[in-house]
């Protein structure tokens, strides 16, 4: 099989390149230049490369806030530019241009936030990383089950399931390795339980999607108030894996620490990444499963059982929500918490569409997220008169710039959402 | 469109659910719950040791589980024969009227939405914007009593509905789904909210420190309880049946309405008719979440402590279930948010006899599972094909 399935394949609608996208950013690069440049603090801004005590130290970067911000938003127009010219050309403006802009962004808004103060750039960093994990895998879910035609709404119900059960069963067993399994079979089980529903019954997946979420938050808040509460030494007390610092790699400057002194459960999440693309663009089953996401009848002809394809990668997308969820519980916080999952889930929704259903582009947009949260935490402590609130809103305002096609179409795959009869 | 279409037959299908179906999805959803219930309760479990010697303590403490439990629901939530007076024992009644109002009202705006085939899961934002704009009329605006009260009514009308005509206009023009831009909006709102409640001049309370608080609302500007101070009870359950009857009039005897319905029906057909499709959604929007801003406005107006942040908001949620188990009928929309207040309403009192209430969030989400899939119950019970139910299509 030596045909490729690309989106828009199938489809008669053609990606076509907006001069939306240019808008955006000369709307970010203005924002950057007049708010944190011109109108900015010239005040001394430190970005500290290397924690304190690391053997390959950099020096701090030390810069004038506001002339970071002119110099940072001045390379934000070239790409603006580049981009509008990219438009003109109707070429399409490609991701990784997109993702330098926001990253730069990122940054100039660091050093407006951090005006007379230090940046720790690796602090943030790595409770991005760990931050971003939930999303990352929640998402990874997501993009499995809609790559195959199923829309899934229940990540939140999926995640605070493997939280649960990673936590109960980790504490239980005094097993973590058994709770990570705990929670991506349990989840699994849950997922079998939407994709029976929405491919067999065809019940409206979106309608059973949020009443999965609603029975997870009943079911978990109950058992936590009447069980975990009043048996928390027993049932919920797993601890966390062990910190995990890989020789000389977790010593390189900036990124070292971020990505390679982490718990088991953010590795687990580096190797699912690559391997769910791999998974799904290069081998043959990865082949069958988007083209039965894309056009089921046309996979349906050459003999794919597309009811059994559905159910058993939305089932796989469950397991990897649940490790998702394990992450949060037995990864980072060390207990269940009532709701610990707080949305996460949908925000894992909005990095599916955000990261255009491919694994790469979703792990980079939930680091976006893992950045808001995390950023939110620091600036109030900086600067606490800035209202953190907007910063905040950025990811979900950049998801909804997204979604309306703004910057851009945004393509599912064809036949999300649809269930398939037969005949 | 055909995924719209496909969409809609299925709400339809769910809308026009026969009543026996409903109240056998209410029986199951106490069942099971029940089961829950006894499963995870400490003097159950304690009789588990002994299962096989002497089952009958098993099934004593189980049953005597579920009816204190279930006991403990109905005393709390409609009248309470253990009560110090009159006055007490009728307090649970008006208790469960005082908390379907917001539902019955949020309900209302939900089911309106999926009549026209949206499925508006925003009511969060929508609720949010509507305290937002209550809240500041209540708190930074003098005016003379009863004006003061309609106008922070008004305005929480507006501004949600403004926010869910915001979600109606972006997926008319750009064909986003409104699911996704209805959360994110939630978010939205609910980031834009706090930031309100943070800052000096806007909303936070003069007394305020730290946490994002209101002042509140201008005695002006409260909706009036119905027996003074002996029960927390106030008109706002007469607004939800205000607001129940403009419902029914809207949707089934104005032309309004029925252009929403047949849009719901058959956007494909409407089109063709000459409906312009696109700006019913925008109004249907509108209209959904301004019965939704009624919810916000009874809010807002009802609490003497002032409004923070985590209050309220999930009553976007319940609404759904709401709607969902209400399906196309005013009534029943009303009697959906009159069983679930009267959950809320009855939840300390099981607390008090040891059964978490969280129990009742179980039992709803189970009832609204079977009402929306079909099969769920129909597999459990065996049921046949109802066929007399396709003539019920609204």
């Amino acid at each position: 099989m030596a045909i490729e399935v690309t989106p828009g394949m199938f489809s008669s609608q053609q990606v076509k390149p907006s001069m939306k996208a240019g808008l955006v950013m000369a709307a970010f690069t203005l924002l950057t230049l007049i708010t944190f440049g011109f109108g900015g603090n010239p005040a001394i801004v430190t970005f500290q490369l290397t924690e304190k005590g690391h053997a390959l130290s950099v020096a701090d970067f030390a810069v004038s806030s506001s002339g970071f911000a002119l110099l940072v938003g001045g390379l934000m127009g070239v790409i603006t530019l580049v981009a509008t010219a990219l438009t003109i050309l109707k070429r399409v403006v490609p991701m990784w241009l997109s993702l330098i802009f926001g990253l730069l962004w990122v940054s100039a808004l660091l050093g407006w936030l951090a005006a007379g103060n230090v940046v720790p750039v690796s602090f943030i960093l790595s409770n991005a990383v760990v931050l971003a994990v939930p999303i990352i895998l929640g998402a990874l879910g997501g993009v499995i089950s809609e790559r195959v035609g199923v829309v899934n709404i229940a990540i939140e119900g999926q995640l605070l399931t493997g939280a649960f059960v990673a936590s109960v069963i980790g504490s239980v067993t005094d097993n973590l390795w058994l709770g990570v399994l705990a929670a991506a079979i349990a989840s699994a089980i849950l997922s079998m339980a939407l994709a029976s529903l929405a491919i067999k019954y065809l019940v409206d997946q979106i309608i059973i999607g949020v009443l999965i979420n609603l029975l997870v938050i009943g079911v978990t808040n109950f058992l936590y108030s009447q069980w975990l509460a009043n048996d928390g030494q027993n049932v919920n007390y797993p601890g966390t894996f062990d910190v995990l610092a890989i020789p000389y790699l977790s010593e390189i400057p900036i990124i070292g620490p971020a990505l390679f002194a982490n718990r088991v459960t953010v590795y687990l999440c580096f190797i699912l990444v690559p391997l769910v693309w791999f998974m799904l663009f290069r081998t043959k089953l990865g082949l069958r499963a988007r083209a039965v996401g894309e056009h089921p009848l046309a996979a349906d002809t050459v003999g794919i059982n597309v009811a059994r394809t559905r159910f058993w990668w939305v089932t796989a997308g469950g397991a990897i929500a649940g490790i998702g969820g394990a992450a949060l519980s037995i990864g980072n916080v060390g207990a269940f918490g009532r709701e610990m999952s707080g949305g996460l889930g949908f925000i894992a929704l909005a990095v599916v569409i955000l990261g255009r259903w491919q694994p790469f582009y979703v792990s980079a947009a939930a680091l976006l997220f893992g950045f808001a949260i995390i950023m939110r935490v620091w600036a109030n402590q900086v600067s606490p008169g800035i209202p953190t609130d907007f910063i905040t809103m950025v990811p979900y305002v950049v998801t909804l710039i997204a979604v309306t096609g703004f910057a851009g179409k945004v393509r599912p795959p064809a036949a999300s959402g649809e269930p398939y009869t037969k005949g | 469109m055909t995924e719209k279409s496909k969409f809609q037959t299925v709400v339809r299908e769910i809308m026009a659910t026969s009543v026996t179906r409903v109240v056998l999805s209410i029986l199951l959803g106490f069942f099971f719950g029940g089961i829950f219930m006894v499963l995870f309760n400490e003097n159950v479990v304690a009789t588990y040791s002994t299962l096989f010697t002497t089952p009958g303590d098993t099934f004593v403490a189980a049953f005597n589980t579920i009816v204190d439990g279930y006991g403990a629901l109905l005393r709390g939530a409609i009248f309470n024969p253990e009560g110090r007076d009159l006055v007490a024992m009728f307090r649970p009644i008006t208790e469960t009227l005082r908390m379907a109002a917001p539902l019955v009202m949020a309900g209302l705006g939900l089911a309106l939405g999926f009549r026209v085939g949206l499925f508006n899961i925003g009511g969060t934002g929508q609720i949010v914007m509507g305290l937002a704009g209550a809240t500041w009329v209540a708190t930074r605006m003098e005016l003379p009593p009863v004006i003061h009260m309609i106008v922070a009514v008004i305005a929480a009308v507006v501004c949600a509905a403004a926010w869910g005509a915001f979600a109606g206009f972006l997926k008319a023009r750009t064909g986003a789904h409104e699911v996704i831009v209805t959360i994110m909006m939630n978010y939205i709102a609910l980031d834009f909210f706090t930031w309100m409640l943070r800052t000096k001049g806007l909303l936070l309370a003069a007394t305020g420190g730290g946490t994002p608080k209101s002042d509140p609302p201008a005695a002006t500007s409260m909706l009036p309880t119905l027996f003074g101070d002996m029960y927390k009870i106030h008109i706002g359950i007469f607004i939800a049946i205000a607001a129940t009857f403009a419902y029914w009039l809207l949707m089934e005897r104005s032309a309004i309405g029925y252009r929403f319905r047949m849009v719901g029906h058959n956007a494909n057909a409407a089109r063709a008719a000459g409906i312009k499709v696109e700006s019913t959604f925008v109004w249907a929007m509108a209209v959904s979440a301004a019965f939704i801003g009624l919810a916000a406005a009874n809010q807002a107006l009802s609490n003497p402590g002032g409004i923070t942040t985590s209050l309220n908001a999930d009553i976007g949620f319940d609404a759904i279930t709401v709607a969902l188990l209400g399906g196309n009928s005013a009534k029943r929309i009303a009697a959906a948010g009159l069983l679930f207040g009267a959950f809320k309403a009855g939840s300390p009192a099981m607390q008090v006899v040891g059964v978490s209430p969280e129990i009742l969030g179980v039992v709803q989400a189970l009832i609204v599972l079977f009402i929306a899939a079909p099969p769920l119950i129909k597999a459990m019970l065996r049921l046949p094909e109802p066929a007399a139910e396709q003539k019920v299509v609204a």
